[in-house]
């Protein structure tokens, strides 16, 4: 198979996960038995102590069909749907902040979100394959169990727990970090980023701790069975150092299945960092959806699975098509 | 020398050498490694103490108010009460038990669907094939998250806690079937499964007998995994609140802590407790499941 066979058939993945995820996201409001316009007309109609005349409803009613894109038959709502997501990338105004437009309160949020997530990812994932190769590559040394031990200990533990014990320990018992962060609106100005990076150090090393575990633990098992490999006995006998070995021999070849699987991870890792992002109040695309959720603030939230979806599903797409620069054997064919 | 399989205790079984008679406990033996024997205590202790203890609480803790509130800890209240007046340590038994439920509850149905996809993924083969994979991918690479958050902004409040495991069911199969699917491809190419279908063993013959054992590992391990996924998943969905959250669970308990401040008030109890509960019922799970994965790669001789 060719390279580019390869991105063809990785494009048309990525195309049909789209798809497929946009029409789940489409489907499912619809199949519930609750209408989110009889919840707006029922807010509204509580505002206004009930004065509302059946006239004024039925209006708007009509109103909000056209405004949520409720109106016509199922098929209709759903080419609309796709035209105004894929085309426009239009999901209409906020409820609870009208007239804010949803699409601009996501591109607000998605910075947040994408600087936090990457950060966290890259360091996590550097690290914890670190520790992984020196626990594989020395897995018969006594030491090398106690880098194990740090995996095994930190893998189980899920986002939650995590996120909370962190803010236990380093804000509440230790009190280094704020116990709410605030984040500068506004101008970015130099006191502000070093503001922003000083209330988002919670949320990182909440979810570096939690991605460590596993990239710890995977690479431990890749790196103790590359260290049986022939070609890494042949360098030994070849006279190649300690290091070089472990280095070039054992991580170059180990390296490759953890990129595989760090994109097969990657919605995981971004559940996590919602979750995160949720319990620390930081101003990105999960605390938006939180808000939404406890609202019913309908159009928000399709509004940020939409974008969630794609965000994944690219990220997923870009790690896949850097692969062959890294695996030798797929760019020469 | 035999060993009596029932009261002999897992850590006992590896430090005593097999016997040369067959018996059933040393047949087992090649099965337990500390690992293992650690994570299976940890279940033991936590499964039979809140499946037994619940038998004997004083009072429902779900029900607010039925002590007084912010009690500090004390004979009469081990764990003492929280800010809605429940008492903390009766709470956190059942949740527990409703967890582990879930777990069990999800993980059963999970593994009966992966199972049922992926087999027949990988031996129908061809177009039908491909698309099942299409889409098994598709629910691999969509973030769960927000799709349980969409779906609990919508039936917030008029679900019960069952409706909240099927949910989980229908988008937490997908690993599993690529599972079964890879396991089933290599199956398909075996000599032993071609020497039995030769020897005039039917379908269903070589489904049982050759391929079931050999699955079975799998299966479990797969299956630990699952009941870990779930409880993780509804725990985060309670805790920020989408979930039945007056069902006591591991992530209810949090919610309320949170939402009540527990650690402005100082309410170490509260909060620390389902900590350390889930953190212990978790590495017991995953110890478990490696455990169970290490004692099975070395029987077939490739740890």
């Amino acid at each position: 198979m060719g390279v580019i066979a390869f991105v063809a058939k990785r494009f048309g993945l990525y195309l049909a996960v789209l798809f497929i995820g946009l029409t789940i996201t489409f489907m499912l409001p619809r199949l519930m038995p609750i209408n989110p316009v009889d919840g707006y007309i029922g807010q509204i109609q509580s505002r206004a102590n009930g004065t509302l005349t059946p006239e004024a409803i039925e209006e708007m009613r009509a109103n909000l069909e056209v405004l949520y894109g409720l109106k016509g038959d199922i098929f209709t709502q759903y080419l609309s749907y796709l035209k105004r997501v894929v085309i426009d990338f239009d999901f209409g105004p906020s409820f609870t902040y009208y007239p804010a437009e949803v699409s601009t309160m996501i591109t607000t949020a998605l910075p947040w979100t994408l600087g936090l997530l990457l950060t966290a990812t890259i360091i996590a994932w550097l690290l914890g394959n670190m520790v992984g190769l020196v626990a594989g590559y020395f897995h018969k040394k006594r030491a090398a169990s106690i880098l194990e031990f740090v995996g095994i200990l930190l893998y189980p533990i899920p986002y939650y727990i995590m996120a909370v014990t962190v803010l236990l320990l380093l804000a509440y018992i230790f009190p280094i970090f704020p116990l709410s962060p605030t984040f500068p609106v506004g101008e970015i100005t130099w006191p502000k980023v070093g503001m922003i990076i000083y209330n988002s150090l919670l949320p990182a090393i909440t979810l570096v701790l939690a991605g460590f575990g596993w990239n710890i633990l995977s690479m431990k098992a890749l790196a103790v069975a590359t260290t049986e490999e022939p070609y890494v006995v042949y360098a030994r006998l070849k006279g190649a150092s300690n290091w070089t070995r472990m280095t070039r021999y054992v991580f170059r070849n180990a390296l490759l299945p953890q990129v595989t699987a760090l994109a097969l991870s990657l919605g995981m890792i971004f559940n996590g960092a919602l979750l995160t992002e949720i319990i620390f109040s930081y101003p990105g695309i999960g605390l938006i959806m939180r808000t939404a959720a406890t609202g019913g603030d309908y159009n928000v939230l399709y509004g940020a699975i939409t974008l969630s979806i794609l965000a994944v599903a690219t990220a997923g797409l870009v790690i896949d098509l850097i692969y062959p620069l890294l695996d030798p054997r797929i760019r020469h064919k | 020398m035999s060993i009596d399989s029932k009261n002999a205790d897992p850590v006992a079984l590896v430090i005593t050498p097999a016997g040369t008679e067959p018996s059933f406990a040393s047949g087992l033996v090649w099965l337990v490694n500390p690992r293992l024997a650690l994570g299976l205590i940890i279940l033991a202790v936590m499964g039979l103490g809140s499946f037994l203890l619940p038998i004997f609480a004083p009072a429902d803790p779900s029900i607010q108010a039925t002590y007084m509130r912010n009690l500090p800890m004390s004979g009469a209240h081990w764990l003492g009460t929280n800010a809605l007046g429940q008492d903390i340590f009766w709470f956190l038994v059942f949740a527990v038990r409703n967890s582990l439920q879930l777990g069990i509850l999800v993980a059963v149905g999970v593994t009966i669907v992966a199972t049922i996809v992926g087999l027949s993924a990988g031996y129908i083969g061809g177009t039908f094939e491909r698309l099942v994979m299409l889409i098994v991918d598709t629910f691999i690479t969509i973030p769960l998250l927000p799709i349980l958050i969409i779906l609990g902004a919508l039936i917030r409040g008029n679900t019960s806690f069952f409706t909240v495991g099927v949910i989980i069911i229908i988008f937490g199969w997908a690993w599993d079937a690529r599972t079964v699917r890879s396991m089933a491809l290599s199956l398909r190419e075996r000599e032993f499964i071609n020497m039995a279908r030769f020897s005039g063993a039917n379908t269903v013959d070589v489904l049982v007998r050759e391929i079931f054992p050999y699955v079975s590992a799998y299966i479990l391990v797969g299956f630990i995994n699952t009941v870990l996924f779930a409880i993780n998943t509804e725990a985060t969905l309670a805790v920020i609140g989408l979930s039945k959250v007056e069902v006591p669970t591991l992530g209810s308990i949090i919610f309320w802590a949170l939402s009540y401040n527990a650690l402005f008030t100082g309410q170490y109890p509260w909060i620390v407790a389902p900590i350390v509960a889930t953190v212990t019922l978790f590495l017991g799970l995953f110890l478990t499941s490696t455990g169970f994965n290490q004692a099975f790669a070395a029987k077939r001789g490739v740890s």
